[in-house]
């Protein structure tokens, strides 16, 4: 029960992601999130988007360096300490992240966090026993 | 079971091969000096005359010939017998300029086909074989070099000459090639051929000797695998004499040259100064058992290094390295020089593919080098230290091969412009002139 992370290769210079952000306009592509981890030549865009078959096509048209990545998603109450309480959980078994960003859908009082580590299985194990259930991909699609 | 054509020659003590090479140098000195008058202009311009000339220790005195020189002296501005001496011409493909001609008395055709013979014999050549030659035939050395140096041998020689594969694979399965003499690139080609056509059990090659072009050691592998035979390089150029002027042994780790018959030595390419072996430089031969056209320190542009370590093969002559490129394309950055084939074997070896460009720049009045490199879904991942590793490991590979800081910039792919196919590889802007 993971989703698929689209991760981009960009070059960090004026326009680039503008350009990228066309292309998803041009194809009707929606964002569900969006993060950069950037250096400064280089950034690596990671989105999770509405269709992840079509935007690999449209990308791979296009000439783009990506991959497809395998990555958590967990609903958590848009409240104080909503996310404290999962870090605590992974933290405790020796659970490490990679990256994680978060984002909001229009379901009221819900936020999404994405977590990339390196053990799915393992995370997924966790974060079940302790009675949070990962979002799939159909989920996130729908909204 | 190492295989000789000329063991005595070839396995000399080093003391004989420098008294033939003191001897046969003073000999040709005396020969073009007297014979040549472009020679003679030039080593009196020097200050130079055969009477200073009395071993290899005095090499360095005399003047460097080339390539413009040729073009210059053509037609037979060097041909140093009479007409009626001189038997052959071949010819240079002249793609960088005007064609440069090299002339051959039967003696000197009987010498290059030695160095030949040899050639195939390092490579496990016998009487018995069946060596297949699809270089070209005609003014190219290719097909008349290796002709000649597998008659030499007494191998079956079958004279196909390039191109029709379709008939190059009949032969090959009828008549049972066991030796294949061609150019790399072709080599490859018939491998791919051959194992979409399932021949791979109809072939009997067992060896290669491939040359004229620049191959990776990929490309051997590559060869070596789909035709199932053992791939050995092999060097030469029209204006020395062609194909086999140094050539590869069961050892591969360098072509031995035929120093009884060039004096092979290695120059900084700027300053003309010899350089210690060892030392990567430009490669300059001297003949000095030719008739007709024995060129004297002869620059070939080609950038290599010459390695004096004894071999395993027993062969006592000196070893080249491939040519790492060619002085023409040399960049000299912070006083180093750097060649774009150096690059290219970086990202290859790395299992990169070779799409980058090199830029160099001046700034606050030190030079800077950067080299852009295309991104590969291979290099890619989604996490930022791993793609920053990977950049890490090239900078550290090209800093271990250059000698020098580069820079590493990825760039997204068909960020490098190309003219016509051709990728642009070097930017310099530093303005020097």
């Amino acid at each position: 029960m993971t989703v698929k992370q689209i991760s981009v290769f960009v070059e960090n210079k004026a326009g680039q992601l503008a350009e990228f952000t066309k292309l998803l306009r041009q194809n009707s592509i929606d964002m569900r999130a969006l993060s950069i981890a950037e250096t400064p030549d280089f950034g690596i865009l990671r989105v999770i988007v509405d269709d992840s078959y079509k935007t690999a096509c449209v990308l791979k048209e296009a000439g783009y360096i990506f991959s497809i990545t395998p990555v958590l998603a967990v609903a958590i109450k848009d409240e104080t300490g909503g996310l404290d309480q999962i870090l605590n959980i992974l933290a405790e078994n020796n659970i490490n992240l990679d990256y994680t960003y978060a984002f909001i859908s229009r379901k009221k009082d819900t936020a999404y966090m994405i977590f990339r580590v390196d053990d799915n299985e393992k995370a997924k194990e966790v974060l079940v026993k302790n009675s949070i259930k990962p979002v799939c991909q159909d989920e996130l699609y729908k909204l | 079971m190492e295989n000789y054509y000329q063991p005595e020659i070839e396995c000399a003590s080093r003391e004989q091969i420098k008294a033939w090479q003191d001897e046969r140098l003073v000999k040709t000195v005396k020969h073009v000096y007297e014979h040549v008058p472009y020679y003679r202009n030039l080593m009196e311009q020097k200050g130079v005359s055969p009477d200073d000339i009395k071993s290899t220790d005095d090499l360095h005195k005399l003047p460097f010939l080339t390539k413009d020189d040729l073009r210059e002296a053509y037609p037979y501005g060097l041909l140093a017998v009479p007409l009626e001496d001189a038997v052959r011409i071949q010819s240079t493909s002249g793609t960088t300029g005007r064609r440069v001609v090299a002339f051959y008395t039967q003696h000197d055709l009987d010498l290059w086909e030695d160095c030949c013979a040899r050639a195939i014999m390092a490579a496990g050549g016998t009487k018995e074989d069946v060596v297949h030659v699809c270089y070209g035939y005609g003014l190219f050395t290719g097909g008349p070099g290796l002709n000649g140096g597998s008659h030499k041998v007494g191998s079956l020689t079958l004279p196909m000459s390039s191109g029709n594969t379709e008939r190059q694979l009949q032969f090959m399965c009828d008549l049972g090639s066991t030796i294949l003499c061609c150019t790399p690139s072709y080599a490859a080609y018939l491998g791919e051929t051959i194992c979409e056509r399932g021949l791979q059990d109809e072939i009997k090659l067992k060896a290669g000797i491939f040359g004229a072009e620049a191959w990776s050691q990929e490309m051997r592998r590559d060869i070596e695998q789909k035709l199932h035979i053992k791939a050995y390089d092999i060097y030469g150029l029209t204006e020395i004499s062609g194909p086999g002027v140094s050539f590869e042994c069961s050892e591969q780790t360098g072509m031995h040259i035929n120093e009884d018959h060039f004096i092979a030595e290695i120059i900084d390419p700027v300053t003309g100064e010899v350089l210690p072996d060892g030392e990567k430089g430009e490669l300059v031969f001297t003949c000095i058992t030719k008739e007709a056209f024995p060129l004297i320190r002869y620059r070939t542009r080609d950038i290599c290094v010459l390695n004096r370590k004894p071999c395993s093969c027993g062969r006592t002559h000196v070893k080249m390295s491939k040519p790492m490129g060619r002085s023409d394309d040399m960049l000299i950055v912070k006083g180093v020089n750097v060649f774009p084939s150096q690059i290219e074997t970086v990202l290859l070896n790395k299992g990169y593919p070779a799409n980058y460009q090199i830029i160099v720049s001046r700034e606050h009045n030190s030079d800077k080098l950067e080299v852009q490199v295309e991104m590969t879904p291979e290099m890619f991942s989604d996490k930022l230290d791993e793609v920053s590793a990977r950049e890490k490991e090239l900078v550290d590979a090209l800093k271990a091969m250059l000698g020098i800081y580069a820079k590493v910039q990825l760039v997204a792919p068909k960020h490098i412009a190309r003219s016509e196919g051709k990728a642009v590889r070097i930017i310099d802007k530093r303005n020097l002139y």
